[in-house]
């Protein structure tokens, strides 16, 4: 990825109120140059709202955004070096394909030979080569899309925003349409900014994301550390599916943590919590980190016994629910004290899923390198 | 399976629609059909019409005379339903990008008028625009203003105050037109505009059109069906327009429609004005024929 360090997107404590609900509360990011920028969200945290303002189609109550070194606060949407694709679309119906994307460069002065030229190529780019004259209505959700992406890409912005991109598309379009637009702006060198509210668009596309909480910055991080490593209970629950149980630290060192939940029993970690740290905590560990045992505590006991002290990293329950998912089964076992604890378990071979069933007494071990303590 | 598809269900919607289909046969169809006949007949005698199947009728009635008035009629209209679109579609417009909670105020400013009764709202202008109404007294509180102002600074004062002409005149008849109908245009228009998705506006911006230039290329385009819906019914009903002539115009300005009034009541010429009827009939098909052929079949709107 062509990628340097060089904020191209500067956002400085930017707020949007609407009346008395604040969309967007005092948020500063930087966006570098030539990065597949994802912001990850709930509907209704403020993420579009953020792009807008971006765009320029809201102006933020306080603060300022900077586009390549420019203060934006008083340049409207169409003189910013920015373009949108939107959520809908908003391919022009009543222009053919070639006028669609040509709209901008009209504007823009650009001749005619030139025009034509990179109408052809922003075509071709998107993989819709000889839709020249195609209407707006011949045309798939899909294929619109290309067009938008087109007609934005023709434009040569320094930042392309795409609000939803993939939303409206079925899901096999989305996975292959998530993997084209990595490579369409790895072709293109063009910093991508994209609001999702999908977790998995967001980890497969982004180089980094912002995860946008009640119109605060929840977490900035790539896509890995951000599953890896949340900073709190919310992007834990929000990326992924995770188990939290609450606790209390009662070992931190540099290379280890204990936290000991009343739920679960004591969960050892093989590195320290950084930060301050006050009153309760939170353990956290993700389905498919947690491996499930035929009953009898020895195996899973043994197990984990293998990279932490006795006595940690085990529970036991029964299986309350299972969904068979194909190439995994998700099960949901209640522990001895109530609490449910989601695993996830890979089918390697055609018989696995018949390795367990409902009402079966299982036990579990993970790994130390598994769990990470939340502080928030 | 019981059958879904509404279209599959012809008994049903065939008892519903036989009565009115009925009715307008009945009572729309058959007493046009017995004028159309009138238009190629003869007086005999005061309250006898003989269909003699002549067209002396019809070419009387294209004799320039008559045909001055009609074609006066059709740019009294055109005039009228041009206004009415230079007015409504900002109107249309506002409607459309004002927040939630004022557009049925809005819509209700619009409707309150059409609501009332022809004859009523026409008195009420009416009295705004007669020689002592407030429109001219507002003129004349202005006249007098400027003329103080003029003697404040040592110069002669205005003339005397001479009532506006604002009521039996063309101006008057266009004015009160347009009044009437201003509504038929602004609703088509909103209803065409309200549909309009806004990211298409914002998609214009953001390639770096104006506003203006969005304006003409993307929003009047798109509102086109509006536009033309809104055109016809104007045009149409103001072809037609008999009161507001009649009751707001002057001697020079009456239309087609107190022409063909006069025929059947003062000079009891029914044959000749179920010709001049019809006249003006055939010219609303010719105009809604065009606008049936302005969209082929096929045809991309471009």
């Amino acid at each position: 990825m062509t990628q340097n360090s060089d904020p191209i997107i500067q956002i400085r404590g930017v707020t949007k109120n609407y009346g008395k609900v604040t969309a967007v509360d005092n948020v500063s990011l930087d966006i570098r140059a030539g990065e597949f920028f994802v912001l990850l969200g709930p509907s209704g945290c403020g993420k579009t709202t953020l792009l807008r303002m971006i765009a320029g189609f809201e102006v933020p109550t306080e603060g300022q955004i900077w586009i390549d070194g420019q203060d934006m606060s008083r340049v409207p949407p169409n003189k910013r070096p920015v373009n949108m694709v939107f959520q809908s679309y908003a391919v022009f119906p009543h222009m053919s394909v070639a006028d669609n994307v040509a709209y901008g460069m009209k504007i823009a002065g650009v001749d005619r030979a030139e025009r034509e030229e990179r109408v052809r190529a922003a075509l071709d780019l998107v993989k819709l080569g000889g839709f020249d004259a195609r209407m707006p209505d011949q045309m798939s959700g899909g294929q619109r899309q290309r067009v938008a992406l087109a007609r934005s890409l023709v434009m040569r912005p320094k930042v392309l925003l795409l609000d939803e991109p993939l939303s409206a598309l079925d899901a096999k379009l989305r996975a292959q349409m998530q993997f084209e637009l990595s490579d369409l702006q790895d072709q293109v060198g063009i910093t991508f900014v994209t609001v999702t509210h999908d977790q998995d668009e967001a980890l497969s596309m982004a180089s980094r994301v912002a995860v946008i909480n009640k119109g605060e910055v929840s977490q900035l991080a790539t896509p890995s550390d951000l599953y890896e490593y949340p900073a709190n209970r919310f992007v834990a629950d929000f990326v992924g599916s995770v188990n939290i149980f609450e606790g209390k630290l009662t070992v931190d060192e540099k290379d280890k943590a204990v936290v000991d939940c009343p739920q679960i029993g004591k969960i050892y970690m093989d590195h320290g919590v950084t930060g301050p740290h006050e009153g309760a905590v939170w353990a956290a560990i993700r389905p498919e980190k947690i491996t499930l045992h035929k009953p009898g505590l020895g195996k899973a006991v043994a197990a984990a016994a293998k990279d932490a002290p006795e006595g940690h990293n085990f529970a036991r329950g029964t299986i309350k629910g299972m969904s068979y998912l194909g190439d995994i089964t998700l099960f949901e076992i209640a522990l001895e004290s109530g609490a449910i604890m989601r695993v996830s378990r890979p089918n390697l071979s055609r018989t696995d899923q018949e390795d367990f069933t409902w009402d079966d007494k299982v036990s579990m071990h993970w790994n130390s390198a598994s769990p990470v303590v939340l502080l928030g | 399976m019981a059958e879904q598809d509404w279209k599959q269900q012809k008994r049903p919607f065939a008892a519903v629609s036989t009565l009115p289909l009925l009715w307008t046969l009945l009572f729309f169809l058959l007493p046009m059909g017995f004028v159309w006949f009138y238009s190629f007949g003869r007086n005999a005698g005061l309250t006898e019409i003989d269909i003699v199947g002549t067209l002396d009728n019809y070419k009387r009635a294209t004799e320039w005379l008559y045909l001055g008035i009609f074609l006066k009629s059709l740019a009294v209209a055109a005039l009228v339903t041009l206004i009415c679109l230079i007015v409504g579609f900002p109107v249309a417009m506002a409607i459309t990008f004002v927040s939630e909670k004022w557009r049925p105020w809005l819509l209700l400013g619009i409707m309150l008028p059409f609501w009332t009764n022809l004859l009523i709202r026409t008195y009420a202008l009416m009295i705004v625009l007669g020689q002592q109404g407030y429109a001219n007294q507002g003129l004349e509180a202005l006249w007098s203003g400027a003329s103080w102002l003029k003697t404040l600074i040592g110069l002669q004062p205005l003339s005397t105050w001479e009532p506006a002409p604002l009521l039996y005149n063309n101006f008057a008849v266009v004015l009160g037109l347009v009044y009437v109908h201003l509504p038929f245009m602004v609703l088509p228009l909103y209803s065409a505009l309200d549909r309009l998705d806004k990211s298409l506006i914002e998609a214009s911006l953001d390639l770096g059109a104006g506003h203006f230039r969005t304006l003409m290329k993307i929003i009047v385009p798109l509102a086109a069906p509006g536009i033309i819906a809104g055109v016809m019914i104007t045009l149409i009903p103001a072809l037609g327009a008999y009161l507001t002539p009649d009751l707001m115009g002057g001697t020079d300005s009456q239309m087609i429609a107190n022409v063909i009034e006069r025929q059947f009541k003062r000079a009891n010429d029914w044959p000749f004005g179920a010709a001049l009827s019809f006249l003006l009939i055939y010219a609303m098909f010719i105009l809604i024929a065009m606008q049936g052929l302005r969209k082929k079949p096929g045809g991309d709107a471009r």
